[in-house]
């Protein structure tokens, strides 16, 4: 189910480390897999885990302790948005409630048509750009006040 | 963002955000000289360490643990592998110098790391990257890329017979792993669940390998200290406290962001230096090094000056040297209550103190603020964190503990006003006029 290209991404990350350690790789690979498929299911679990000789429960269990691995099928774009102290005294709280108004969820919801899932995220290790939020886990976007956030909205289509 | 000030900088010197992160532009400010210099006179293990060890340079990452101590722990003739690990797991609250230090410098990072390699005998490396901040992450392994084409990284580095590769490797959201035992685990492909210690990773580590772990920042520190000589370094902060440091200021100021100032520095300084606070109010409270710091109260924060023996005379810890700025607007049960549900959250629920605690503290700080509170919370809150530290495996614990206890001790009444009237002394929305939206002055 991992395509040719998935495979060669991980097989870069495998040769990080000793031949005989390649479940140190785990994690880049259920990034990719993650990357390729919008979410992680049981099943792209498994077949990681199968890659890299290791048990799937071991996967499975990395799989559920960082944050950042979605284990049910997200929106097109996932919007995790900042709230701890340092951005919610730079508008972090403010921009939470911001894109739930202007998309109609809360946290850990889907917008109807599939497209802008909203999470609540802890530090992102950027508190002097805040208010911050990550885009699908790789694009952080800085100081988002409600211009900002409606300039993005308008380019996540 | 950038590094937006600077007094008698090193790490920031000549830096020009996106535009000289590159090994050329590094080679140009003098990068790499330190790593050439040891290798082409060969220069012996000992005399590295003791350099590092006379530059008084300490843990950046919020120990403030002597650096060439530890590097002196390493048992650097077993002859069989060792690794240098770079935690650039940045993830507490308030820290974000590592991330500017990987965007904008970060091959003193990778020197730093190839001549701790080289002092500790590992021929191996791995620099962790928090999750979050997936640019970083790519431009730090562009770096590597860049090094390694250049003969910095490798094997026979600059034809001296010592070899080091050096790799990273990703995060994916858990502040757990910036404790260095579950940053190993992590790189192992675990669960990030710290380890009991001893052993200690200096003898069992990686792969239970011996194994040294620094700080971004310490690394980055490395070649200025060589270049410089050790007492030179140590000059440029003050006594014990050698160098200077970045610190992450966010909050209240009018310009957050990263400032790079010699150790010792006075704490209003670096508030003149961010701007001043935001639309001239008085400083409430401030958590000088991250979140797991006891907040010290404004007027206690401007005696102070900004290194470790200071602001651990205040009661508190410099940390990674992150400064939250809170102002009269600020609620402190409600600042409170969010950390505290940052340590609820994060706990990765190995110990039952910290597994059930953090969420103990979590629930009764959250019934205070929401006008729920009960005449006993304060007491069941210090009997709950009094019942954590010291009853876990790693930090998190007492991590956690340190914000409930420091809090209830300087802002008390306000604590005590929220549980007897329900509601909460600074008006709501004054408090959102405080916080919201704002956008720094250039």
């Amino acid at each position: 189910m991992l395509t040719s290209e998935s495979l060669k991404r991980i097989d870069r990350e495998i040769a990080k480390y000793p031949a005989d350690q390649k479940q140190s790789a785990v994690m880049a690979a259920l990034a990719i897999a993650q990357e390729q498929q919008g979410w992680l299911s049981s099943e792209a679990i498994e077949c990681v885990a199968n890659y890299l000789g290791m048990a799937p429960v071991a996967a499975y269990e990395v799989a559920t302790f960082y944050n950042m691995y979605d284990l049910k099928p997200v929106g097109k774009y996932k919007l995790s948005v900042c709230t701890n102290l340092p951005c919610m005294l730079s508008g972090g709280v403010d921009a939470g409630e911001y894109l739930k108004n202007k998309l109609g969820i809360g946290y850990n919801e889907t917008t109807p048509d599939g497209l802008i899932t909203l999470k609540e995220g802890e530090c992102m290790g950027a508190c002097g750009d805040a208010p911050v939020m990550i885009v699908n886990n790789r694009r952080m976007c800085s100081w988002m006040n409600p211009e900002q956030i409606d300039q993005l909205l308008v380019e996540l289509k | 963002m950038a590094i937006l000030g600077a007094i008698n900088p090193m790490l920031s010197l000549g830096l020009d955000g996106d535009k000289a992160w590159r090994l050329a532009d590094y080679v140009k400010r003098g990068g790499y000289s330190a790593l050439r210099r040891i290798l082409e006179e060969k220069q012996t293990q000992e005399f590295v360490i003791n350099e590092v060890k006379k530059s008084v340079l300490r843990g950046r990452g919020g120990a403030g643990f002597p650096t060439g101590l530890k590097w002196s722990f390493m048992p650097r003739s077993f002859p069989g592998d060792k690794y240098v690990v770079c935690n650039s797991d940045e993830g507490e609250p308030g820290t974000f110098k590592d991330r500017d230090i990987l965007r904008y410098n970060p091959h003193s990072v990778i020197e730093g790391m190839a001549i701790a390699a080289f002092a500790m005998g590992a021929a191996r490396g791995y620099n962790y990257i928090h999750g979050e901040v997936w640019e970083i992450y790519e431009r730090f392994e562009e770096a590597l890329d860049e090094a390694r084409a250049a003969g910095f990284l490798g094997s026979n580095l600059l034809g001296s017979g010592f070899n080091f590769e050096l790799f990273a490797h990703h995060g994916y959201g858990a502040y757990i792993c910036g404790e260095e035992t579950a940053l190993l685990e992590s790189i192992e492909g675990k669960k990030g669940q710290p380890r009991f210690k001893p052993p200690f990773p200096a003898s069992f580590g990686l792969y239970g390998k011996p194994t040294t772990i620094n700080n971004t920042e310490t690394f980055a520190s490395i070649p200025y200290i060589i270049t410089l000589g050790g007492e030179a370094y140590l000059d440029a902060g003050k006594a014990n406290n050698g160098g200077t440091k970045l610190f992450s200021i966010s909050g209240h100021v009018k310009r957050p962001g990263n400032y790079e100032i010699p150790l010792g520095t006075p704490f209003a300084t670096l508030l003149e230096m961010a701007g001043g606070m935001r639309g001239g109010r008085q400083l409430k409270g401030c958590i000088p090094g991250g979140s797991s710091s006891p907040v010290v109260p404004g007027p206690a924060m401007m005696e102070c000056t900004m290194d470790y023996d200071s602001i651990s005379k205040a009661g508190s810890m410099l940390g990674s040297g992150a400064v939250i700025v809170m102002d009269e607007t600020t609620c402190m049960v409600k600042a409170l209550e969010r950390l505290s549900f940052f340590y609820y959250e994060e706990s990765c629920g190995q110990c039952t103190p910290c597994r059930e605690g953090t969420n103990w503290l979590y629930r009764v700080v959250n019934r205070i603020e929401t006008g729920r509170g009960r005449a006993d919370d304060l007491d069941l809150l210090s009997s709950v964190t009094t019942n954590i530290m010291g009853r876990t495996i790693c930090a998190l614990g007492d991590a956690a503990s340190m914000p409930v206890q420091s809090f209830i001790k300087h802002y008390h009444d306000e604590f005590a006003y929220h549980i007897e009237h329900k509601k909460c002394l600074v008006p709501v929305d004054v408090q959102r006029a405080g916080s919201g939206f704002f956008t720094a002055t250039a």
